[in-house]
């Protein structure tokens, strides 16, 4: 492999090219841009949506943000959103059929011609999508999600129909949020693989200019009609310096080690009461969280009741509708609630996917109302490994 | 350096490239219309749909699988197939009438149609339960889920040795399957037992819970294997019982509960620990269900 084959060097205005050249391809583009105060991911054109002179501001409960003293287009974090909202859609709807007017049945649901379709299946999702700006991060977080979907026996078609041939532009994280622990969770803050380009901005002085990094085929073909010039030892040096700085000062920092075993172990630690009393169960951080995957089901009818569909909604562990049987919720307190959710994300869902289900982006701190930390929370933990609250629960 | 997070057990692929291996078909849409065979009242709450699979449609199942059962406009929800796992024609379904969507399926007529998709999940060890002794104990409705287990032992009788029935319900009229009941009662290769709750002056039968139960039938411990499914607080006091009586957690089986939307093992709702219990249960062997099934809200 020949690094300066794969890594070119381009401005703003090759940025645009290789933007147009996405856009020429077929691909609907959807990058960064500054709405209502956040950073959101939308519709975009060309450079000029990107949120040039921007940076957020993150902490626990807090986000703001703020001007930078230069024109970077990926001078900042993540904003609330991840491209979850794109692959899985907050809503959509997953089967519609009508009832059969002469036989006066009740369809079960085969698949019948039009009537009985999947809407927001393969044929649904429109022109495919490129994201531009995704950060290491969400790369992981993207895989994460294709286990869920499509790792399994079962594969979902809205996630499948939405995420085949996606082209992926990374871009390497300049700063990291306080709110930032990829480092922790062995995702990023440098892409290494899974896209089609990967960016680094370089920015010294008078200089904006950006590495790229190709990783198929078609980025390649893409960055054929993009002028540039292939990337020299110090540029590459330069953009290894910007990711090694970036790691180097990540806000949080989660200590995974053994962490399936001590969550495991710590089902009644004390410490699951004290986030109770902070906890609003609001489900924010399940919303902001890129990974996260539950969702509901749930059939609407027309006034006749002659046409019904199933809506899909995202739905949250920290309802009580979640968990609900007939008796009751499962996980009626909100310890218990908050306690599935970081042990699930920390520590089941290695069992039950073969991979954390978190990857340090950090989200679920900054939108936490209350500013509850899932760092803190773990550190907590092992702290106090072993603790049990004064009730003994169980009888096993 | 910060420690990573901990090996997956496969290397976990970045995005995947190039197209999906074939057309992707929703779980959703495999859902086909049953038409209702015909329907039986079992107790005053719960019925018995007897659906009859479209015409070509092949259907099998094991014993303690579920199908997702839809009623058009209403819902679904996920129903353990009752009936015998060797019998050709309709597809029998125990429903007890508690929500919208079990309501709306307890009140089907022949003729009408319901939704089905499956059969999903876990099935119970009936093969490798052969030889030995065998413990069937239900609670309320969780006969139905044991009732194709009963079908498949007492058809191959000769496989096993002692068969025993542990059941309970809250009342006499409670009871599902009397006849049945009735029939393998007056076997002399099957011990059954039934207990309720409460009841009036003229029932003549036991009072009290199912754990009771297990001291009063013969089985040889280490060669036995136990189906046990119930509400969650009947199956963790029968569980005790079996244990104190020396069956160790690996001869205990259950069928556990919890909300399920999808049965395809994506939509979170049915977690139990570190199990998807539509893809990794409803049958668990306990010995892998006890740290979880132990605790309360899991």
């Amino acid at each position: 492999m020949e690094p300066a084959t794969l890594q070119r060097v381009i401005d703003r205005a090759g940025l645009d090219q290789l933007l147009a050249a996405i856009a020429r391809r077929g691909f609907r583009l959807i990058g960064p841009a500054v709405r209502d105060g956040v950073i959101v991911y939308d519709d975009i054109s060309s450079s000029a949506d990107l949120p040039a002179g921007w940076t957020d501001e993150q902490d626990g409960g807090h986000y703001r943000l703020r001007r930078r003293d230069d024109d970077a287009l990926f001078g900042y974090a993540v904003g609330p959103q991840s491209w979850k909202r794109y692959l899985f859609p907050p809503t959509s709807v997953v089967w519609r059929s009508a009832r059969d007017k002469d036989a006066g049945q009740d369809p079960g649901g085969a698949a019948d011609g039009d009537a009985n379709g999947a809407p927001d299946g393969a044929a649904g999702a429109g022109a495919p999508m490129a994201f531009i700006g995704v950060r290491s991060c969400e790369l992981r977080a993207i895989a994460i999600q294709d286990r869920v979907f499509l790792g399994g026996q079962h594969t979902d078609p809205v996630y499948a129909g939405r995420r085949e041939g996606v082209f992926l532009v990374a871009v390497n994280c300049g700063q990291a949020a306080a709110t930032c622990f990829c480092v922790s969770m062995d995702a990023g803050p440098k892409a290494e693989s899974g896209f089609d380009l990967a960016l680094t901005e370089l920015l010294d002085g008078e200089r904006h200019e950006f590495l790229v990094e190709i990783g198929t085929g078609r980025g390649a073909d893409v960055m054929s009609e993009v002028a540039g010039r292939p990337a020299g030892r110090t540029e590459t040096q330069a953009a290894d310096r910007v990711t090694e700085q970036t790691a180097a000062s990540m806000g949080r920092h989660l200590d995974t080690g053994g962490i399936k075993d001590l969550l495991y172990g710590n089902f009644e630690n004390p410490r699951w009461d004290d986030v109770a009393g902070r906890c609003l169960t609001c489900g924010n951080c399940t919303m902001v969280c890129p990974t996260c995957f539950c969702f509901s089901i749930t059939d609407v009818t027309d006034l006749a009741g002659t046409e019904a569909e199933q809506q899909r909604s995202w739905d949250s562990c920290f309802t009580m509708d979640h968990s609900y049987i007939h008796g009751g919720s499962v996980r009626a307190s909100s310890r218990s609630r908050y306690r599935q959710w970081m042990t699930h994300k920390l520590a089941t869902w290695i069992d039950q996917f073969g991979t954390s289900g978190c990857v340090g982006c950090g989200r679920c701190i900054t939108w936490c109302p209350v500013g509850i930390d899932i760092t803190e929370e773990a550190a907590a933990i092992r702290a106090s490994d072993g603790a049990t609250g004064e009730e003994g629960h169980g009888d096993a | 350096m910060h420690p990573v997070t901990e090996p997956v057990t496969e290397p976990i692929a970045g995005p995947i490239a190039g197209p999906i291996a074939g057309p992707v078909r929703a779980p959703w849409l495999d859902r086909e219309p049953w038409r209702v065979a015909a329907t039986r009242p079992e107790s005053h709450d719960t019925v018995t749909l007897e659906l009859e699979p479209p015409p070509g449609r092949a259907f099998s199942f094991r014993p303690g699988q579920f199908n997702m059962l839809y009623v058009f406009g209403i819902g679904e929800v996920p129903i353990s197939v009752s009936g015998d796992p060797a019998a050709d024609g309709p597809v029998r379904h125990t429903i007890r009438d508690i929500g919208a969507v079990t309501h709306a399926l307890c009140t089907r007529q022949p003729g009408q149609e319901v939704g089905v998709r499956g059969p999903y999940g876990t099935h119970w060890p009936l093969a490798e339960a052969e030889g030995g002794d065998v413990v069937v104990v239900a609670g309320g409705v969780g006969l139905p889920p044991l009732r194709p287990a009963l079908y498949h032992l007492l058809a191959h009788r000769d496989r096993y040795r002692r068969i025993a029935l542990l059941y309970g319900a809250r009342t006499p009229a409670d009871l599902l399957f009397p006849e049945e009941l009735a029939c393998w009662r007056g076997r002399f290769d099957v011990e059954v037992e039934v207990i309720v709750d409460a009841a009036s002056g003229d029932w003549r039968g036991d009072v009290g819970v199912v754990p009771e139960l297990v001291g009063r039938v013969p089985f040889d411990p280490p060669a036995t294997t136990a189906f046990v499914v119930g509400p969650e607080v009947m199956m963790r006091f029968t569980i005790r019982a079996l244990t104190r009586a020396g069956l160790s957690r690996d001869q205990i089986f259950l069928s556990a509960e919890r909300n399920m939307q999808c049965a395809t093992a994506m939509c979170g709702h049915c977690q139990l620990g570190p199990f998807l219990v539509c893809r990794d249960g409803p049958v668990f062997c306990y010995q892998a269900l006890a740290p979880w099934f132990a605790r309360r809200e899991a």
